[in-house]
C-alpha cells in the first residue's frame, strides 16, 4: 500500500517476467510449435475476456450475456481501421475498444436503471443484433467474413495487453469504485442507502468490461487475420461466461486459470475424437456439482499459499498480478 | 432540523400513510411506534427516498428532500439501518464500513488504476477512519471477518457503524433491538444515547421494545393505520387512551 515496490509487488513482477521469458524462449526456440503458440495466444486473449466479464458479472453482479458482441465490435472496427485507414495497429485496437465502450454506454444506460433480468436479456439481444447487422454489411464481407487483416498480434503484444488488463481491473476492484461495485452485488438497496449511485457504478463496470472485450476482439482479429460474424455469436458469450463461472464469480485468479484451462482442454482432448464432446461438458458438470461456487469461489490466490508450498522460493504466478 | 408536513403515500387504493407530520430538532431522539403494519417503515422509506411520497413535503436543514434518490439523501447527511439486516455479507467488516466513504472520495477511477499518491493518501485515511469507528464499537478485532460470520447482535451494531461512517447528522434506526435479548437491549439503549452525544446527531427510531423507547426518546409519535394518533413525551404517550386502544384494543 505505502510503496509500489514492496516485496509482494516485486515477487509478482518477477513472476510475470519469468513466465513471459520462459514462454517466449520456448516459442523462439521452436520448442512450442506454431499450433500451440496460437493456442497460447488465444488463451491470453481469453483471459482478457474472462477477467473483464468477471468485473461486470462476478464483481458487480449484473449478468451480461453479450460479451462476444462487444468483442466483435472491437474486432471489426479495429480491422477496418488498420485495413482502410492504415493506422498503427495499437491505435486501431484502442479505437475499436472505445467504440465498444460507447455502444455499451448506449445499451447500459436504459437497462441498468432497472433491476432484475432486463440487463441479461438486453445484452443477449444486443449480441444477436450486432451479429445480424455485420452479416448484412457487404463492405465488411457480410456473412463471408473479413479477410486480409494484417496479422500484427504477436505473443508479446497479447501478453502485454493481458497483464495490463489484469492489473487495471485488479486496481479498480481494490479501490473505492470497486467497493461500490461489490456493494451493489451484495445488496443494491443498502448500497444506495450508503450514498452509492448504483447506476453510475453499474455503468462504469459495464463500460470498462466492454472496453476490454473490444480490446480482446481487436487482438483476436489481428492475430487470426480473418474474422466472420459466426465467431462472435451467442455461444461465444456463453463460453466466456463459462470461464467466469468455472473459475469463480468474483475471483480474478479463478478467471485467469479457468480461461487458460478451458482454452487448452478442448485442444488437449482433440486426440480423443468425439469423446471430447463428452469430457468437456462432463468436467463442467462435475465442477458444478462439487464446487458450485467455481474453482476459487470469490477467493484470490495469495502469495501466502505459495509461500507455504514452496518456502523461500519466488513463486511463478502471474495470476496474482 | 427535519420537518415532515402532510406526508401521504398511496399504494394502489391503499393509503398507507396519510397526513403525517413530525418535527425533529437537533440532538433529539424521536421514537416512532405503532402496531404492526401501521406504516412506520413506509415513513422511513419515504424519508430515505426508497418511496416517493404521493403528497406532502419533507424538508431537511431547510431543503426539500422528498422524491430524491436514496443516495442523494445519504449525501445530504441522513443515514439509516434496516429492519431486516442488509449488510454486504460477503465483504469483510472493514470493507462494509469503507463503502460508506464512497460518496466523499476525491479521486477518480484513473487515480485508482494508476495508484496515484492521491489515491493512496485517501485510501489510508479511509482505513484509519473506518478502524477508528470500529474501535468505538469494539468491532475492530473482527475487521477482517466476513460480515455474515458475525453474531446477530454484532451485525446490528455493524449496520449502525456503517451508517455512521456516512457521517449523518440524522440517523434513522429501523428496529435496532429486533431479535435482541433483554440484556443486549439494555446495552443498545445506552449505546444509542451515547451515540447521540458522541456524534452530535439526531436519531429517529422505530422500535417495538417499549422499555427502550420510553427510556431514551425525547419525543414519541404513534402511528396506527397510517395516521398519527398521538405525539408527546414518553409520559404523555404512556397515559394516552388512544395509544392504549391502538395497542390493546377497545375496552382494555
Amino acid at each position: 500500500m505505502k510503496n509500489l515496490f514492496n516485496k509482494k509487488n516485486i515477487c509478482i513482477i518477477v513472476g510475470v517476467l519469468i513466465t513471459y521469458g520462459v514462454l517466449f524462449g520456448l516459442i523462439s526456440a521452436k520448442v512450442i510449435n506454431s499450433y500451440y503458440k496460437g493456442i497460447i495466444t488465444f488463451a491470453l486473449i481469453n483471459v482478457i475476456l474472462a477477467v473483464s466479464l468477471n468485473l461486470i458479472v462476478g464483481f458487480t453482479g449484473q449478468l451480461c450475456l453479450g460479451h462476444a458482441g462487444f468483442m466483435s465490435i472491437g474486432a471489426y472496427v479495429s480491422a477496418i481501421i488498420t485495413q482502410k485507414a492504415h493506422m498503427p495497429f495499437v491505435a486501431s485496437i484502442l479505437i475499436g475498444a472505445v467504440v465498444a465502450c460507447i455502444l455499451a454506454a448506449l445499451v447500459g444506460y436504459p437497462t441498468l436503471k432497472l433491476t432484475g433480468d432486463y440487463f441479461a436479456i438486453t445484452t443477449l439481444a444486443f449480441c444477436q443484433i450486432i451479429q445480424i447487422v455485420i452479416m448484412n454489411i457487404d463492405t465488411v464481407g457480410g456473412a463471408r467474413g473479413l479477410t486480409g487483416i494484417p496479422t500484427k498480434t504477436t505473443f508479446t503484444v497479447a501478453f502485454i495487453f493481458m497483464v495490463a488488463s489484469i492489473v487495471i481491473i485488479k486496481n479498480i476492484i481494490n479501490s473505492s469504485q470497486g467497493r461500490a461495485m461489490l456493494s451493489i452485488r451484495e445488496n443494491e438497496i443498502a448500497a444506495e442507502s450508503m450514498g452509492i449511485n448504483a447506476l453510475k457504478y453499474k455503468m462504469m463496470a459495464f463500460i470498462i468490461a466492454a472496453f476490454f472485450a473490444g480490446l480482446a476482439g481487436g487482438l483476436y482479429a489481428h492475430y487470426s487475420g480473418y474474422i466472420k460474424p459466426d465467431l462472435f455469436d451467442f455461444n461465444k458469450s456463453i463460453d466466456y461466461l463459462t470461464f467466469v463461472v468455472f473459475g469463480g464469480m468474483g475471483s480474478l485468479s479463478g478467471s485467469i486459470i479457468s480461461a487458460i484451462m478451458l482454452t487448452f482442454l478442448p485442444e488437449l482432448l482433440r486426440g480423443m475424437g468425439d469423446f471430447r464432446m463428452v469430457i468437456y461438458p462432463l468436467a463442467l458438470i462435475l465442477l458444478m456439482i462439487f464446487r458450485p461456487e467455481g474453482l476459487f469461489g470469490d477467493k484470490e490466490i495469495s502469495l501466502k499459499i505459495f509461500g507455504k508450498l514452496i518456502p523461500s522460493k519466488k513463486s511463478d504466478d502471474r495470476e496474482e498480478a | 432540523m427535519l420537518e415532515i408536513q402532510n406526508l401521504s403515500i398511496v399504494f394502489g387504493g391503499l393509503k398507507a400513510v396519510s397526513d403525517f407530520n413530525l418535527i425533529i430538532n437537533k440532538k433529539e431522539i424521536v421514537g416512532l411506534i405503532g402496531p404492526n403494519g401501521a406504516g412506520k417503515t413506509t415513513v422511513f422509506n419515504m424519508l430515505t427516498g426508497v418511496y416517493t411520497p404521493t403528497e406532502g413535503t419533507i424538508s431537511y436543514l431547510g431543503e426539500k428532500i422528498q422524491g430524491l434518490k436514496p443516495y442523494n439523501i445519504t449525501q445530504k447527511k441522513i443515514a439509516r439501518t434496516f429492519q431486516n439486516i442488509r449488510l454486504f455479507s460477503h465483504l469483510s467488516v472493514l470493507d462494509n464500513v469503507k463503502v460508506s466513504f464512497n460518496y466523499r472520495i476525491n479521486y477518480s477511477i484513473f487515480d485508482s488504476i494508476f495508484r496515484t499518491p492521491k489515491f493512496r493518501k485517501t485510501e489510508a485515511e479511509i482505513i484509519d477512519k473506518s478502524i477508528e469507528l470500529l474501535k468505538v464499537f469494539s468491532l475492530d478485532g473482527k475487521k477482517d471477518e466476513l460480515a455474515s460470520n458475525l453474531p446477530y447482535g454484532e451485525q446490528r451494531k455493524l449496520e449502525i457503524v456503517r451508517a455512521l461512517a456516512a457521517e449523518p447528522s440524522l440517523l434513522l434506526l429501523d428496529e435496532p433491538a429486533a431479535g435482541m435479548n433483554p440484556q443486549e437491549t439494555v446495552e443498545l439503549t445506552k449505546l444509542i444515547d451515547w451515540i447521540k452525544d458522541k456524534f452530535n446527531i439526531s436519531i429517529l427510531l422505530i422500535e417495538h421494545d417499549m422499555k427502550l423507547v420510553m427510556g431514551i426518546c425525547d419525543k414519541i409519535a404513534v402511528l396506527d393505520y397510517g395516521k398519527k394518533i398521538a405525539e408527546g413525551t414518553p409520559e404523555e404517550i404512556k397515559n394516552n387512551p388512544k395509544v392504549i386502544e391502538a395497542y390493546l384494543g377497545e375496552g382494555a
